[in-house]
């Protein structure tokens, strides 16, 4: 009995090790996003609170803990709650998953890109539930506009995956980094990769995909009846969700942990810090692309999705399996 | 083997339970909720046997799509109007409850053939058909029965599924006259020349411009 103990005492400890940096990496994220985006549109952005004002979203955690949480008294109650609890658990326990380093991950469990994909799916319920729970008409408009919005964006990262899958043969998350070591798939599966970063925008609810917060037709949308800590922990989620899709971009396509090129002063840099690089460029790409773009209309977004998107990247996987047969590559003889 | 057990046990607590709230609680929308706990404990249980693969799919396909569109459509329903109206004393006679006892009835007895072929389980695991190896993951397993010997009727049930799809689009469509829609094309498509008319206007008489 004891050794079970132990078990689950190294493996809290180890749990902790890992969401700790993530909900400290998540409240700094929020300061880039806010500071590259002032600088694009040349603002100066938050910069009063502490040194180029990095404690900015502590000053702003506290403001949300020390407000009043208010609970409309025609809505759901016990699911209004769980709403933002379920956003935020969501968020945070698709991370026990990513690779930081060979042998340097939580679970390296067999079907890790499935769990990261079936937790992501999973997303849509604090969004829908949130909504629904508010009784009011503006959640209830965002939370519906926001799920169709995460479903359909949903298919087409799936197919991109199995893209990436036909390339690995496996569908553990150590293996797919392993195997981009001599050839990163950004470069043959280019296009898969801006699909991936847009659809990952959509997925996620950023520009120009924003629709269900779009202030002037909704309000805020599911979050609208929100507020307090209840409103930051919706936050949270959806910033950790942001990058939970940078880090699967990165261990997709960018090589993971991988330097980019194995020479001298490269390799010395050790794994964790590169996927970390990889996560804060294709962030600041998240961030410019929200500072420049105006956002689409509904229909718009749709058709991106299921006319453009899914055709464009099934026809990818006909021709990414053909050639791997034709060139006789398949992975896992 | 303990904690197993114990993770065992709790999964399929609340396996049961979330399943017969579903049908209990009053409120359509929680009962859906519920059915999302019953498939996500379920899933747990099948991860537990060492099935990763159909616990994962089964999250992906019935909680994160099949369950959405279940939520979709119970929240549209005017759930307020159908309060009493299945069992009030109003009852005319209607269908429902006929074909609901019919289908429990179909539903009991194919339970109680699945619990009957629980008897030649140890058969089947010791047969010669299925040849379980620990070696290789159960994702590979499952794709080399699957799109081998089974490749078929895997097909069959596509094709059925996107029939399905397509006649449910083509019951619901509607032909509506004067609906607007954005054509690309044409919006790339037009010249200078074709939005732009240089017209001489006669004085104290206008222009008729006919769009």
């Amino acid at each position: 009995m004891s050794s079970y103990f132990s078990i689950l005492f190294t493996e809290i400890y180890k749990i902790f090790f890992l969401l700790i940096p993530v909900l400290v990496s998540v409240a700094m994220i929020v300061w880039l996003d806010r500071r590259v985006w002032a600088f694009v549109q040349k603002r100066r952005g938050p910069n009063v609170v502490g040194p180029f004002g990095l404690f900015q979203s502590l000053a702003d955690a506290l403001k949300y803990i020390f407000k009043e949480i208010i609970i409309p008294a025609s809505s759901n109650k016990i699911v209004f709650i769980l709403a933002p609890v379920v956003t935020m658990t969501l968020a945070l326990i698709s991370w026990a998953v990513i690779p930081f380093g060979e042998n340097f991950v939580l679970a390296d469990i067999n079907v890790g890109i499935l769990y990261l994909f079936a937790v992501s799916s999973l997303g849509v319920y604090g969004i829908i539930m949130g909504g629904w729970a508010s009784n009011s008409k503006y959640p209830f408009l965002g939370a519906i506009r926001s799920a169709a919005q995460m479903v359909s964006y949903e298919v087409s990262i799936g197919v991109i995956i199995i893209n990436v899958l036909l390339c690995v043969g496996s569908l553990n998350l150590t293996d797919i980094v392993m195997a981009q070591q001599n050839l990163w798939f950004v470069i043959p599966l280019f296009p898969m990769f801006v699909i991936f970063f847009i659809s990952a925008l959509a997925e996620t609810n950023r520009p120009p995909f924003d629709l269900p917060e779009a202030e002037a037709e909704l309000v805020a949308g599911y979050q609208t009846e929100y507020s307090g800590m209840m409103y930051a922990m919706f936050w949270l989620g959806e910033y950790a969700n942001i990058l939970l899709m940078c880090a699967m971009g990165s261990i997709l396509f960018l090589g993971g942990w991988l330097s980019p090129i194995d020479i001298f002063p490269f390799n010395t840099i050790p794994g964790p810090f590169w996927l970390i690089f990889k996560i804060l460029f294709l962030f600041i790409l998240f961030a410019l692309v929200k500072a420049t773009v105006p956002r689409y209309r509904y229909d718009q977004l749709m058709k991106l999705g299921w006319k453009i998107f899914l055709p464009f990247s099934l026809f990818y996987v006909v021709l990414t399996s053909s050639f791997l047969l034709y060139f006789d590559l398949l992975p896992g003889k | 083997m303990i904690a197993h057990s114990v993770f065992f046990y709790i999964f399929s607590l609340i396996a049961i339970v979330s399943a017969v709230m579903v049908t209990v609680s009053k409120n359509t929308v929680h009962s859906v909720f519920f059915l999302i706990l019953d498939f996500i404990s379920i899933s747990c249980l099948f991860i537990m046997i060492g099935a990763e693969f159909l616990g994962m799919i089964m999250l992906i396909v019935y909680v994160g799509a099949v369950a959405v569109l279940f939520l979709f459509v119970v929240m549209m329903l005017n759930v307020a109007e159908q309060k009493g109206q299945w069992f009030s004393s109003r009852w005319d006679g209607g269908t429902h409850i006929p074909v609901g006892l019919l289908v429990s009835l179909i539903i009991f007895f194919e339970l109680i053939i699945v619990i009957g072929g629980w008897k030649y389980k140890p058969d089947l695991l010791n047969s010669l058909s299925i040849n379980i190896s620990t070696e290789v993951t159960n994702t590979r397993s499952i794709g080399n029965v699957l799109y081998t010997d089974y490749i078929l009727l895997f097909q069959i049930s596509g094709m059925i599924l996107l029939v399905a799809m397509i006649g449910a689009i083509v019951l619901t469509y509607r032909e509506r006259a004067g609906v607007k829609r954005q054509s690309y094309i044409k919006q790339i498509s037009r010249e200078r020349n074709e939005g732009v008319d240089l017209v001489e206007a006669e004085r104290n008489k206008g222009v008729k411009i006919d769009v």
